[in-house]
């Protein structure tokens, strides 16, 4: 397999910027570039366009011409290591943040954070919420020993800026971007609710710390401790009930604490 | 299990609700494999209810199986997975390769077709349809370029492919065109040469046209209708082997379902025989 080795290491290497491969031909050879540039064209378009499906408001906050250098620098650094595109840029939201020229804008690496979690949460397993007397019923049993099994799209982002705000912003009809003296850390819960509709909500930073460690598979009682000052155990609990976030209920052991 | 010898569409999420409101006479639905190896939500749930009531294709883009590497196990897992769930009437996959040393390019991109490529892909497709319990078929490439150490033409190529692993092929009328026109070639004898009896489904699409200096350059964009030359082949093809499954491929700047159903529509008129088709 020695040969066919080479050539595609070589066909890779004329994508990423060589010349055409030596064994290219054509009717008439000194049309081999253009035509070898559709293959090029093809693999960087295709790239960009799936990193734009993942990231829409990092392309509309950056404009299309910016977003595409940036995605061609990316695809560079970070090539897709699955065959299964929609697995594919999670890289991008430390990329941003490691790139010298959007250092003022902070805000974008937590913005592509968001989107790079909705988009695991549009792919999540199904689970179905648990049934409401059946979670009253072990909870009641459980008393402080209580686990609640969330729903695999269930995320927490604990982010420095106000990108949950600025990512809505970019929605459409979404409201104004906050203002300079509404700059300010935010927390979100991002998950999915039934089979399509992924949430993406700013909450108190307690409510995130909270469901971080049910997350984690500490009891209700224990992620209650963890949440913190400014908590509220009935909102949250509220908040993950009205989206059909929980979806098994059990009583911890003694041999798993 | 085969598909229907009839008009299929390749599924687009966007016409789920058209597609479960009008119930369209469609012989089937095609999807890319890639694009429904996620654990859950819509994708799986929208297939689910595709399936329930139209048979299905499942076109696989990222096997790489022209490629110097070993077929990705993880992948064929992926792929058996979604095949056992479903149950397609038909798997396909391409005469092309995607990745190399671990990365893929997602593009289906060339190789020369020679005794050492030959057997290698044999090799591959034999796997595929092991791990898969099933016959695949393997579809022509469009391509732009030629390379001077291919010593097997590409119909004889397919043949070969086709008789030792006994997958079957499909059709790509739109890549017969494109390729042809690219290399100076003559589609009609093309297509004299391909075993039109190995084949299980055709593919239709349309081609965007850039000028070189020596002619024209076709890509293989999926972004229009079918070209009416494409149309004139496949009429011909349908006239020797009788209708087979024949999908409307439209990828790129997806129309409404209406326009993708009115190219349907005119690929089941020349399914059945009415030569209006081809003058409309
Ligand atoms: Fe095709």
């Amino acid at each position: 397999m020695r040969s066919h080795r080479d050539f595609a290491r070589g066909f890779r290497e004329s994508l990423a910027g060589g010349p055409a491969p030596q064994n290219a031909t054509a009717q008439d050879p000194a049309e081999i570039e253009r035509r070898f540039d559709v293959y090029r064209n093809n693999v960087a378009h295709g790239l960009t366009q799936a990193l734009a499906r993942h990231f829409p408001a990092i392309e509309r906050l950056l404009g299309a011409d910016c977003f595409r250098g940036l995605a061609r620098a990316y695809i560079a650094e970070h090539p897709p290591r699955t065959p299964v595109l929609t697995e594919w840029g999670g890289a991008f939201p430390a990329y941003l943040a490691d790139e010298p020229s959007l250092q003022s804008l902070s805000y974008l690496p937590d913005v592509a954070r968001i989107e790079w979690a909705r988009s695991r949460a549009y792919h999540a397993a199904d689970s179905e919420p648990i049934a409401p007397e059946r979670l009253q019923e072990t909870a009641t049993r459980a008393g402080t020993d209580l686990c609640l099994d969330l729903h695999p799209s269930v995320q927490v982002l604990q982010l420095l800026t106000p990108a949950g705000s600025i990512w809505a912003s970019q929605q459409p009809g979404g409201p104004a971007p906050p203002r300079a003296k509404e700059w300010r850390p935010e927390t979100l819960l991002i998950a999915r609710r039934g089979i399509s509709h992924v949430i993406t909500s700013v909450v108190r930073s307690s409510t995130g710390r909270f469901v971080s460690a049910l997350r984690a598979g500490d009891t209700v009682a224990r992620a209650r401790d963890r949440a913190g000052a400014d908590f509220d155990l009935n909102a949250a609990l509220l908040l993950l009930v009205e989206n059909a976030l929980i979806v098994g209920a059990g009583i911890e052991t003694g041999d798993e604490s | 299990m085969t598909l229907p010898r009839k008009a299929g569409l390749g599924f687009k999420p966007e016409h789920f609700p058209a597609i479960t409101e009008t119930k369209p006479d469609l012989g089937f639905f095609e999807i890319h494999a890639e694009n429904y190896m996620g654990a859950g939500g819509m994708p799986h749930a929208m297939l689910e209810r595709l399936r329930a009531d139209y048979a299905l294709s499942v076109h696989g883009v990222g096997l790489s199986i022209g490629g110097p590497d070993p077929l990705d196990r993880d992948h064929l897992a992926r792929l058996k997975l979604l095949c056992d769930r479903y149950d397609p009437e038909s798997f396909s996959e391409h005469l092309a390769w995607a990745s190399h040393g671990g990365v893929w390019m997602h593009d289906l991109l060339p190789l020369p077709y020679t005794a050492e490529t030959l057997s290698l892909i044999c090799d591959h497709v034999d796997e595929v349809q092991e791990h898969l319990g099933r016959r695949m078929l393997l579809e022509n490439p469009a391509t732009y370029v030629l390379f001077d150490d291919s010593d097997i033409p590409e119909t004889e190529f397919l043949t070969e492919i086709s008789q030792r692993t006994g997958c079957g092929l499909l059709l790509d009328v739109n890549n017969v065109f494109v390729s042809c026109v690219n290399h100076r070639q003559d589609p009609r004898a093309y297509l004299e040469a391909f075993p039109l009896n190995r084949v299980g489904e055709i593919h239709l699409a349309g081609h965007e046209e850039e000028e070189l200096p020596s002619g024209p350059l076709l890509i293989d964009s999926h972004g229009r209708e079918v070209a009416e030359p494409v149309w004139a082949l496949y009429a011909e093809i349908v006239s020797k082997t009788g209708p087979l499954p024949s999908l409307i491929e439209w990828d790129n700047d997806v129309p409404d379902f209406a326009t993708l159903m009115a190219e349907a529509k005119r690929a089941s008129m020349i399914l059945s025989g009415d030569h209006h088709a081809l003058t409309s």
